[in-house]
C-alpha cells in the first residue's frame, strides 16, 4: 500500500480544520505523506505555501511567524525530525508555539533499512527537546488529535508534534 | 585571556585587507532609521550592533543560540506582516550555518524583507578565527545564485547611503553584504532570556492578545 495512492478522506479534512484554527503558513521539505496538505496550500490564495530545502528552516520560520502574529505548521517526513534538532532551542528557551505533523518511516512494516535509526528516534528526539508527541494509528482519530494539538499548542503554548504512524498512511515497501 | 583574543583579532585584521569599514559606524549608517524595521538579529556580533543600535528595542528579536534561524525567522515574520518591513542583520558564520535559507527566501521573495550580512571574515565571538569568507566564499555571489535578484556588496563608505536607500526599496527581497574589518562589536549587555523578548516583541507589536 502506497501512501501517495491512498488519499484518504481525513486529508481534505485536515487542511480545513488547519486553515479554521487560523493557520497560514504551511512548511514542508516534500513528502508524499502530506501530499494532500501541500497541494491545498499550494492552491490556497489566502495561505502561504513555503517549500523548504531542510526541516530545520520551518522551525525558524514558525518562531518569525509567531512574533508577527501569524499561526503555521511545518509538515515532515520522520527523517526530517533530526535536522530541526538544535534550532527547537529556540521553540523551547522562547517558548514559541510549535506544532509539527510528521509523516512516519522506520516503524510498523517498514521495508528500507535506512529508515529505523531516525524512525526509531523521532520521539525521544521530540521529547528531549520539549515537544510533546502526540501518535495516531487509526483514521478516526486524526481530526479529534490534530484539534487537541491546535488548542494546546494555540491555546496553551505548547510545542506538539502528531506523528502519523505507518500503521495509518500505510508502510512503504522498498 | 582578553590580551590572547585581542592579539587573534589584531592577527585577524591584518589578514583582512579588504575589509575596511568599522561595524560600529557603517550598521548605523547602513540602517538608518532603524524605526522603519522589525528586526531579526543572528547571534554575537551582529546581535550586539542592533542592540547598541535600537537600545535593545522591543521591535528586535536578537539570538543568542539557535545558530542558523535568523534568515528563515526574518521570512516567517514577513509573510506574517506584510504591511512593516523587516530587516534581519546576521553575520557570516550565522548564515553559512543555513544557506539554504536564501534558496526559500528567494522561492517566497516577500518585497518586505531585506537580510544584510555583516561580513568580517571571521568567527570573532569564538576567538577569531578565519570564516569561509575570508577564504574566499562570496555570500553576496550565493544570494545572487540562490535567485534573490536584488543583491549589493558594500565595502566602503562611499556606498553605506545608497545602501540604506536599497534596503527600503519594496520590489522584492534584497540582500547586502557588508564587508566591515574584524574589529569589536559594541559592547552592550542585552536581554539574553529568549521568552520574555519573545514577549516584548509580540507585545510591541500586536498589543495584549
Amino acid at each position: 500500500m502506497e501512501a501517495a495512492t491512498t488519499a484518504p478522506g481525513w486529508q481534505e479534512e485536515l487542511y480545513a480544520l488547519l486553515r479554521r484554527n487560523g493557520v497560514t503558513q504551511f512548511a514542508y521539505v516534500p513528502d508524499a505523506g502530506h501530499r494532500v496538505l501541500i497541494d491545498k496550500s499550494l492552491a490556497d490564495p489566502e495561505a502561504h505555501s513555503i517549500p523548504l530545502t531542510t526541516e530545520e528552516e520551518g522551525v525558524a520560520l514558525l518562531a518569525g511567524a509567531d512574533l508577527g502574529g501569524a499561526r503555521g505548521v511545518l509538515l515532515m517526513q520522520s527523517s526530517g525530525v533530526g535536522n530541526c534538532v538544535n534550532l527547537l532551542s529556540l521553540v523551547k528557551g522562547g517558548r514559541f508555539p510549535f506544532l509539527t505533523l510528521v509523516s512516519m518511516r522506520g516503524d510498523f512494516g517498514e521495508g528500507n533499512p535506512w529508515q529505523f535509526p531516525m524512525g526509531q528516534a523521532v520521539q525521544p528526539v521530540l521529547e528531549a527537546m520539549g515537544v510533546i508527541c502526540l501518535r495516531v494509528e487509526r483514521p478516526e482519530e486524526v481530526i479529534p488529535t490534530v484539534s487537541a494539538a491546535l488548542t494546546m499548542v494555540f491555546k496553551s503554548g505548547q510545542a506538539v508534534a502528531v506523528l502519523l504512524t505507518q500503521k495509518l498512511i500505510g508502510a512503504k515497501a522498498f | 585571556m582578553d590580551k590572547t583574543e585581542s592579539a587573534a583579532r589584531r592577527a585577524a585584521a591584518v589578514a583582512a585587507p579588504g575589509y575596511v569599514l568599522d561595524r560600529r559606524e557603517a550598521v548605523p549608517r547602513l540602517i538608518g532609521r532603524h524605526e522603519d524595521f522589525l528586526f531579526v538579529g543572528g547571534l554575537a556580533g551582529s546581535a550586539k550592533d542592533l542592540a547598541q543600535l535600537t537600545n535593545d528595542g522591543a521591535h528586535a528579536y536578537l539570538l543568542g543560540g539557535a545558530m542558523g534561524a535568523a534568515c528563515m525567522m526574518g521570512l516567517g515574520l514577513a509573510l506574517a506582516r506584510p504591511d512593516r518591513r523587516v530587516l534581519v542583520l546576521t553575520g557570516d558564520g550565522e548564515l553559512l550555518m543555513n544557506l539554504g535559507a536564501l534558496a526559500t527566501i528567494a522561492v517566497m521573495n516577500p518585497p518586505n524583507l531585506a537580510i544584510v550580512c555583516v561580513d568580517n571574515g571571521h568567527y570573532g565571538e569564538t576567538g577569531w578565527q578565519r570564516s569561509h569568507t575570508a577564504r574566499g566564499v562570496d555570500l553576496a555571489r550565493i544570494a545572487a545564485g540562490a535567485g534573490i535578484r536584488a543583491t549589493r556588496t558594500i565595502a566602503s563608505e562611499a556606498e553605506l547611503e545608497e545602501g540604506a536607500r536599497f534596503l527600503r526599496q519594496g520590489n522584492g527581497t534584497c540582500f547586502v553584504l557588508l564587508r566591515v574589518a574584524p574589529t569589536e562589536p559594541p559592547a552592550y549587555r542585552r536581554n539574553l532570556d529568549p521568552a520574555s523578548c519573545r514577549e516584548r516583541f509580540r507585545a510591541a507589536l500586536l498589543g495584549a492578545r
